[in-house]
């Protein structure tokens, strides 16, 4: 059984953030789960993937995040609980959807969760995605902890029920990745199907309904403001006049300090995890009862700048501040040791930090980058592209992926990233404004995510590249999750079809298509050649499966490599392919046996033939 | 409770999230409050992945520098680059077997002297418990359980609020049944060498 599953309230158990978001929607009976995987929401669906195999629960991998949140849309507007979950940047591909979903609300719980990422862990930005509350007119809940999420996401469902609109529940890297002891309640059974009751005067999102619409939504709103001043996930702590303002685990790091400051006398601490819309009473009685205010809340001052509206209505002057130079920044995450400092630099307390060691003698580390794994597909493709393009000036826009890590020397494969998708829309521009070769690069999942689009436009439009489709037949840098070009059946999933992703490209009227094996080096280079020098749009397919992936199913893999005394020392394998197998024992080249894959790649690199596989 | 706080660094596949996992079961069994955080972001494709831990009442999950109690490297290097993390009262355990990052094999940077690292960590904190966990590891069988062995001379430093016995448990109820056994003897082994280095 699922560990999520475990039916016994009151049990404590060691959970992860994105196992007690997943534990708190089986707790509201969730009937309908769907994302597009993205870390660090990832664990969040890659539960319920794993508990929809088991239960009554529906879940999908949906091709992307919009897709996703209109699934789930449909659903809840059919009286069925449903979550929706993606990581920050996904919302903004959801947000037509979300908009629009705010004026016609929904029937069943709908919880949008959007997993944000201050310092960028594993994103392209750190946007604060509670302006999309603002931005669209929806509740939004934050937990502080592990324990808090699983309940709160019970009380989201609830809240969404009762304005009749979805709930935005907006987390941070360190809520989705702290792993706390925490007490299961009771499993609530799904109510799986519902009923579409036609309206489309409520439905049908033409102007004259939306007029009525956007006027319900602010009736909600309202409505949603009342509740927050009575939330309980909006609570004041302390009755001393200086007052703190904070939400998500700030929350943790002012309660922290306040203890190692010895200033829990001095302060009033108002805990915001209701906060949106922000409770307007609540914080004005506060502010009235404070001589000066700080507010600590990671990103940007969402917080901040309604508390400082909110006080200037009733006319106060005290000191509020937040982001300063002095004190908090927009910038990456916090830390107890950080918010301490700013407590009392603020509040005027005598502090001295406690001292570190001296580092200014230690020898400078090297540096231990990420990498293309060992025997990774996506090398040998970018080294065949890199051999057919030898001599010819490039731009290579890529995308989001593992081979993203491509861009990193010595394959030097990625100029220009922005979004999932960007590669193929910025080649366009690209191949129109510049008369470089523009070859792009793309993986599989982020083809159906969002890429798709902008083949057509290429099309359409008459655009000359060459877009490179890396297929290793998984979603994998976010662990392998499913996406519509995996074999499922070969995965022993029953109840999926698999596109193609070679008959999209046909379909949509691209004239020069290849398909690679990138294994295969000198056919690959040839075959990339020929599709560089064409005059269009051409599109290689590069079909490997993902070797991390192999390793993981516990698929035959190649035999490892050696390199054999035929060696000259050229170093073209370790040069040219970067690939993490090799290491250099006293002064030649060598394979760790253990992490080769057997991909053959350097064997056919190799100016003498001296890479030979090993003999059991 | 005061507060005790831990790191731990790896090389990503080192098993540092399975000790960290150990620990946590350990302090549920023992009622001891614990919150960690990970950060594991491409932890498979060879990177760092560090892990906090702490025991007690704190609410926060991560620890700033220079406020870990208690250091623990699954790779010399590791170490050394998470020193940032120690203060002169921190005690650190280090596996003293390298991983050389590929960043040395093309010749980007140079692999720090062993000795040199030592005796850097050992004058700039309050011990050192160093050693080269993955011969231990092999000798009890199964060269991927440094991870057993490192924590078996973390509980044997007394540091942090879990006794042996407790997190002999967790290791045979929460880790995989086939290697429960290697595991255990890799803890007994890290415990009885941390022992002879005390």
């Amino acid at each position: 059984m699922h560990k999520l599953l475990t039916r016994q309230p009151g049990l404590k158990m060691l959970l992860l953030g994105n196992e007690a978001i997943a534990r708190g929607g089986l707790e509201a009976g969730v009937a309908v789960a769907t994302t597009y995987p993205g870390t660090p929401s990832s664990e969040i669906s890659l539960n319920f993937f794993q508990i929809s195999q088991k239960s009554e629960l529906y879940f999908e991998y949906s091709t992307n995040e919009k897709v996703a949140l209109e699934v789930a849309a449909a659903a809840a507007n059919s009286g069925v609980r449903s979550m929706c979950v993606m990581k920050h940047v996904g919302m903004n591909v959801a947000a037509d959807a979300l908009l629009t979903l705010a004026y016609v609300g929904v029937k069943g719980g709908l919880v949008i969760v959007t997993a944000d990422d201050p310092f960028m862990f594993s994103s392209q930005n750190e946007q604060d995605n509670r302006y999309y509350s603002k931005l669209s007119g929806l509740p939004m809940l934050e937990p502080s902890s592990a324990q808090e999420a699983k309940d709160m996401i019970v009380d989201a469902f609830n809240l969404s029920e009762q304005l009749q609109l979805p709930v935005i529940f907006r987390t941070t890297t360190r809520i989705n990745h702290s792993t706390e002891i925490v007490s299961l309640g009771n499993l609530q059974e799904p109510k799986t199907k519902g009923n579409f009751k036609k309206d489309p005067f409520n439905y049908v999102t033409v102007p004259a309904v939306s007029r009525n619409l956007h006027a319900k939504l602010l009736e909600k709103l309202d409505k949603a403001e009342e509740l927050s001043e009575n939330s309980a996930y909006n609570t004041i702590y302390g009755e001393g006049d200086w007052g703190i303002i904070c939400n998500g685990v700030s929350y943790n790091y002012v309660f922290d300090a306040v203890k190692d400051l010895d200033i829990e006398k001095s302060v009033r601490i108002l805990r915001i995890g209701f906060s949106h819309p922000l409770p307007r009473v609540l914080i004005q009685d506060f502010l009235k009862a404070c001589q000066k205010v700080l507010i600590v809340e990671e990103g940007e001052p969402f917080m901040e700048e309604t508390v400082k509206a909110f006080a200037q209505e009733e006319g106060l002057t005290i000191s509020i501040k937040g982001k300063d130079e002095h004190l908090f920044s927009r910038l990456y995450e916090y830390n107890p040791a950080l918010v301490r400092k700013c407590l009392a630099t603020y509040f005027g307390v005598d502090y001295t930090p406690g001292s570190g060691v001296d580092l200014s003698d230690i020898p400078e580390i090297p540096q231990r980058p990420p990498s293309l794994c060992a025997g990774c597909s996506h090398r040998a493709t970018f080294y065949a592209v890199q051999k057919a393009a030898k001599g010819m000036e490039t731009i290579c826009p890529t995308d989001i992926g593992c081979y993203t890590l491509g861009f990193m020397p010595p394959l030097s494969s990625g100029d220009f990233l922005i979004c999932m998708g960007s590669s193929v829309g910025t080649s366009c521009g690209f191949s129109k404004a510049t008369d470089k070769k523009v070859i792009s690069f793309i993986g599989d999942s982020t083809f159906f995510h969002t890429g798709i689009p902008g083949l057509i436009n290429a099309v359409f439009n008459n655009h000359n590249f060459t877009l490179v489709v890396l297929d290793n037949g998984i979603t994998a840098m976010t662990g392998h999750q499913p996406n519509p070009g995996v074999d499922m059946k070969a995965l022993n999933f029953e109840g999926y079809a698999r596109v193609s992703i070679e008959d999209i490209v046909k379909a949509v009227g691209v004239k020069h298509v290849s398909v690679i094996r990138p294994y295969r080096v000198k056919k690959s280079i040839e075959t990339i050649k020929e599709a560089l020098m064409y005059k269009g749009v051409s599109v290689i397919i590069s079909q490997e499966p993902c070797t991390l992936f192999t390793k993981a199913l516990k698929k035959p893999r190649g035999k490892p490599f050696f390199v054999s005394e035929k060696c000259k020392g050229h170093r073209d394998c370790i040069n040219d392919l970067a690939c993490p197998a090799f290491f250099i024992k006293k002064n030649r080249v060598n394979i760790d046996p253990v992490l080769c894959s057997g991909c053959s790649v350097c064997a056919q690199v190799c100016p003498e033939h001296a890479i030979l596989p090993l003999k059991n | 409770m005061k507060p005790t706080r831990l790191i731990i660094v790896a090389v990503g596949g080192q098993g540092n999230l399975l000790s960290s996992k150990v620990i946590g079961e350990s302090a549920l069994i023992a009622n001891v409050p614990v919150r960690m955080s990970e950060i594991h972001g491409m932890a498979q494709r060879g990177g760092v992945v560090e892990s906090s831990i702490v025991f007690g009442d704190a609410k926060s999950t991560i620890i700033s520098d220079g406020e870990a109690d208690v250091l623990v490297g699954f790779e010399p290097s590791e170490t050394l680059r998470a020193l940032n993390k120690c203060n002169p009262s921190t005690v650190v355990i280090s596996n003293l077997a390298p991983m050389s990052p590929f960043t040395v094999t093309v010749g980007s940077g140079v692999y720090p002297n062993l000795n040199k690292l030592q005796s850097l960590i050992r004058a700039k904190t309050a011990n050192l418990i160093a050693f080269n966990a993955e011969l231990l590891a092999r000798e009890a069988g199964n060269v991927l359980s440094v991870n057993m062995v490192l924590l078996g001379a973390l509980i044997q430093t007394g540091k942090i609020p879990l006794t042996k016995e407790t997190v002999q448990e967790a290791i045979k109820t929460k880790t995989k049944t086939a290697f429960v056994e290697s595991n255990l003897k890799a803890f007994e082994l890290g415990f009885s060498k941390a022992n002879s280095l005390a």
